[in-house]
């Protein structure tokens, strides 16, 4: 019983999102082979009215209008590449869900690798200048500290 | 010395925010055009219902003109239509309107409506055309110049200020420019 509720209940999630996925069932294409390859396009590509999701996740208009591109190019033959350039021609490198490696990006790109590597070396630095103070002051004074314990505890 | 470094968050808070506030004054939702001193590509759009001439990128040939992407579903475009009226009557520019998506007779009866600003209009009702022009949502309006190229986009309303301060001065420079 409880099996059966839990089935169901997962039955209605999966079915749900597949209901809310916006490339409604009469645009599937004909070929599953082109359908696959339309998806993987959909996701890489920006709705550019609804900047933050793709044409995959948009509902507008435009979005739809895009899908429709991605597989009239498709039909006519283009490689996912060709698609892709296709509507950068005409929208920039902005249609492209993940920025392409070039001059003006790679400050993008090579930011979260020099973030990586300042703060490592601030660390190491860091920790290091620690570990000499420890061995000189603060060492002494444990040591120091501890032969005061022992004393008090007439252990010597 | 490592006094100074104590610094350093400061110097990197400050540089990260005079960063992210002059990006604040940039609209993020203007893509440039990637047509800017490129052609036209080429079209040949229909007529919308009841008029007789449809609109091709060679009506454009040989004149400054403003082309002007629209639609009856679109609020900023009724905002922006007696603009357009009156740019057209100035006789400065003639305008070119491309009707996009708008179902048949829409764009009929909304020029019927609020009067009819162009001297020419085509019809783009799968918006085939917007996505060769690389447009992301209307009202768009284009400069054309004499050899078919495009030499302004302007995303939105064309208000008066648009209009006197930045279109008006650039159509008129392109005028005088090859003006033969």
């Amino acid at each position: 019983m409880m099996r059966g509720v839990f089935s169901a209940m997962m039955a209605a999630i999966v079915l749900a999102g597949a209901a809310m996925a916006s490339p409604g069932p009469e645009e599937r294409m004909e070929d599953p082979q082109l359908e696959a390859r339309a998806r993987v396009l959909y996701d890489q590509l920006r709705c550019v009215v609804c900047q933050s999701q793709s044409i995959d996740d948009s509902n507008a208009p435009l979005a739809a209008d895009l899908r429709a591109v991605v597989r009239e190019r498709l039909l006519a033959g283009d490689s996912n590449a060709e698609v892709k350039t296709y509507l950068q021609e005409r929208y920039g490198d902005y249609v492209l869900m993940l920025p392409p490696v070039q001059g003006n990006t790679l400050a993008l790109w090579l930011f979260p690798l020099i973030v990586l590597i300042g703060g490592g070396t601030a660390i190491v630095l860091f920790v290091r200048s620690q570990k000499r103070r420890g061995a000189g002051e603060a060492g002494m004074a444990d040591d120091e500290r501890a032969a005061r314990l022992s004393d008090d505890e007439g252990l010597s | 010395m490592s006094r100074l470094f104590l610094f350093l968050p400061l110097v990197f808070f400050v540089v990260m925010a005079l960063y992210f506030g002059l990006g604040l004054r940039e609209d993020p939702s203007e893509i440039p055009s990637q047509l800017i001193d490129r052609e036209l590509p080429e079209f040949d759009l229909p007529p919308i219902e009841g008029f007789e001439t449809g609109l091709s990128n060679a009506d454009l040939a040989g004149q400054v003109s403003l082309l002007n992407v629209f639609g009856s579903w679109c609020p900023p475009c009724a905002i922006e239509h007696p603009m357009l009226m009156q740019i057209s009557r100035s006789g400065v520019v003639p305008v070119y309107g491309v009707d996009w998506k708008d179902p048949p007779g829409a764009g009929t009866a909304w020029l019927e409506r609020n009067g009819n600003p162009y001297r020419r209009v085509g019809d783009d009702p799968d918006g085939r055309l917007a996505i060769d022009l690389g447009i992301t949502g209307a009202p768009e309006t284009f400069i054309v110049d004499r050899d078919g190229r495009v030499r302004y986009r302007h995303v939105g309303i064309i208000t008066e200020e648009v209009w006197d301060g930045t279109l008006r001065p650039l159509v008129e420079h392109l005028q005088a420019e090859e003006g033969a």
